[in-house]
């Protein structure tokens, strides 16, 4: 083989140069940032879509309520307008109208992810057939609403790019891998920026599924807590401005230092039970970076409280980073967004390296006795210069990030 | 510009049965017969998994197993990138029928079967790879897509990956808002540096502009390729047929073109068949 290095982010990290999210714990980072240090969860009991049994979600207030610009309006659906309020948030869209006017449209690429993006308007399309034909309603749109690009094609055109783009889809670790993605993007100089995140938001398909699955908490989800009963749902939707580390680097610049990727090729729907594939992607994600795991200070974990994926990533982690590194899942307070739970707990690390804080894990009242590693239940000050966020998704995909402080 | 070099092709459509059966059809040297799509079953599954999985897992994993095959390269160690321009559609009617009905009841298998990347975790078990996958969608361009990021991370990681793309028709009623012509999957294994197995070299350009796309010259051929997103690969899997050196133009997205310059390497394919 060739003897030339991988273009690794070791050597030449990116910066997140501008960031915005919204989640059911308000919009925008200072919201979310109140939140975080409250301890106060975005879990109410979901009443979503007359949903016959009994779970709590992080919902979204408004959406309904909600409309997308007249020239963007063939794309509106819940998905979509989630993804144009967190672009409408913390300045975003002037970033990248300096971004644009600097790079150019075409040297910034669209990396977005989502899990099922519209399939909420197909949802109400079959209720709403032709009772004799069976046909979907007239004006419903499939390729802008149901389809999985629909949602990089929105951002693409809402923000005015002509760069390369497409939308990833790998379950839960989707805006997770977008990270890698724009990362391998840039350093091949097919672009020279990338706006990176997605959005997901509820729709029976999820409510109904991961019920069927056996998989769904009636209560508020308790990450890591003995008496933990599964996962509570969420929306978010969060995107990232990445480019290449310049000399405007200061003590607010986070930088993404490195990314992993993995499979566990064990089963579609439980992770490996001792989460040698989540412990690839850490691994692989440290290597990226050139790090070790001793240089980590925090670990925001995939924790979704299950059963069995809180189990296997307490193994994973105790494994490659021993018992001191504190760690902590941040779904008690957001609910488990799906596909966009990888840019929104990067956001929610980025934001816990600038403002020197752990955030805690409300609704989980103790560890998991049988658990090794060093799980934070409370919230506190602490400065935080690297750190390991978690996605893992259905599949058996696995993704690992590492964000760090500039300087 | 990003070179590439393609060691192996897996195949399957509506008269086309693996690569190399298919390739005096191609390089237009051989009669077209239309026939159904006829998907090989899969070794790589179990015999219970092998009845159960979608016809688009079933795709995915003979044209993943043939180009693999083809490279003599271990699937176990090679990231692959999968591209459907709009996943299982078979699964994903079901549960909209389903959760239109009084009870919603859905099935858990099929919940999880209706993810996008539901193919990468088959191939990740089948093959026992715990290497990197992505899925991603572009719609009608999720070839081109597909091709972009695979030869992407050939160039980064300086390793070899897989393109896996594949379509499926949708059932009625979303047939009606999103028609496809066939169910059609292609596999290519790219390798950064050629080797004993390389076929052609590519040079790979993502350019601004709009070029008029490559059309086929048998009819039926330009009808897979028009109407099936993973079929616009027809007229760069045509050119390795004809191991001729040309220059073909991928249409990505309404506004750019990925330009493949594509020399035929002397190792013919025959060449390592045995």
């Amino acid at each position: 083989m060739s003897g030339e290095q991988p273009l690794g982010l070791g050597k030449s990290p990116l910066m997140l140069s501008d960031f915005s999210i919204v989640t059911s714990l308000g919009a925008g980072r200072e919201q979310t940032m109140a939140a975080l240090r409250e301890g106060r969860s975005g879990l109410v009991r979901c009443g979503f879509d007359a949903i016959p049994f009994k779970t709590y979600a992080g919902e979204i207030a408004g959406l309904d309520e909600d409309s997308l610009p007249d020239e963007l309006a063939g794309f509106d659906c819940r998905n979509n307008r989630l993804a144009a309020l967190a672009l409408r948030q913390d300045g975003f869209l002037d970033t990248l109208a300096a971004a644009r006017a600097r790079y150019g449209a075409q040297r910034i690429g669209v990396f977005a992810g989502t899990s099922t993006s519209g399939i909420l308007q197909t949802e109400r399309a079959y209720r709403q057939r032709d009772p004799l034909s069976g046909k979907l309603p007239a004006g419903f749109d499939y390729a802008r609403t149901h389809n999985t690009y629909s949602l990089a094609r929105f951002v693409r055109d809402m923000l005015g790019l002509c760069g390369p783009a497409f939308t990833v889809s790998t379950a839960c670790a989707a805006t997770s891998k977008v990270f890698a993605n724009a990362a391998r993007m840039i350093a091949t100089g097919i672009c020279d920026a990338a706006v990176i995140g997605g959005a997901d938001t509820l729709c029976a398909t999820t409510l109904f599924g991961f019920h069927a699955l056996d998989v769904m908490a009636d209560e508020p989800c308790r990450p890591f807590d003995p008496g933990r009963r599964g996962i509570s749902l969420g929306e978010a939707a969060g995107f990232v401005l990445l480019e290449r580390a310049g000399e405007r680097l200061d003590a607010e610049t986070v930088l993404l230092l490195g990314t992993g990727e993995s499979s566990d090729a064990y089963h579609m729907s439980s992770p490996h039970p001792e989460g040698v594939g989540a412990r690839l992607a850490m691994e692989r994600a440290l290597g990226d970076a050139g790090l070790e795991a001793g240089e980590i200070d925090y670990i925001n974990l995939h924790g979704t409280a299950t059963l069995v994926g809180d189990a296997a990533e307490d193994c994973a982690v105790a494994g490659l980073f021993g018992t001191g590194v504190p760690c902590s899942s941040t779904k008690g307070f957001t609910g488990h967004t799906l596909g966009a739970s990888g840019v929104a707990e990067a956001i929610i690390c980025a934001l816990a390296i600038r403002h020197g804080f752990v955030p805690g894990s409300p609704h989980t009242r103790g560890v998991d006795p049988a658990f090794r590693s060093r799980y934070v239940l409370s919230g506190h000050d602490a400065r935080i210069d690297r750190v390991v966020s978690n996605s893992f998704g259905f599949g058996g995909v696995n993704c690992s990030l590492v964000l760090g402080r500039a300087t | 510009m990003i070179r590439f070099y393609i060691e192996g092709i897996g195949l399957c459509g509506p008269g086309l049965n693996g690569w190399e059966a298919s390739r005096p059809v191609l390089a237009g040297t051989g009669d077209y017969a239309p026939a159904p799509i006829n998907v090989p079953a899969s070794m790589l599954l179990p015999a219970n998994e092998r009845r159960r999985a979608p016809q688009i897992v079933k795709i995915a994993l003979a044209i993943g197993a043939e180009a693999f095959a083809m490279a003599r390269r271990d699937a176990a160690g090679t990231a692959v990138v999968f591209a459907s321009s709009g996943g299982d559609g078979d699964t994903i009617h079901e549960i909209l029928h389903v959760l239109a009905s009084p009870d919603r009841a859905l099935s858990p298998t099929r919940f999880h079967n209706s993810v996008h990347n539901a193919a990468a975790g088959y191939w990740s078990i089948a093959t026992q790879s715990r290497a990197a996958s992505t899925s991603l969608c572009c719609y009608d361009d999720s070839f081109a897509a597909g091709l972009l990021e695979t030869a992407v991370q050939t160039a980064a990681a300086r390793e070899a990956a897989a393109l896996i793309a594949y379509d499926v028709r949708y059932p009625a009623p979303l047939c009606d808002a999103r028609p496809l012509a066939a169910a059609f999957g292609v596999a290519l294994v790219l390798a950064p540096v050629p080797t004993a197995a390389s076929i052609a070299c590519i040079e790979l350009e993502l350019r601004p502009g709009t070029l008029p796309p490559p059309a086929m010259g048998l009819p039926e051929l330009e009808w897979l390729r028009r109407g099936t997103p993973a079929a616009r690969s027809l007229p760069l899997l045509a050119a390795l047929a004809r191991r001729e050196e040309t220059c073909i133009s991928l249409g990505y997205l309404d506004d750019m073109v990925l330009m493949l310059n594509m020399t035929p390497l002397a190792a013919s394919p025959d060449s390592h068949e045995a």
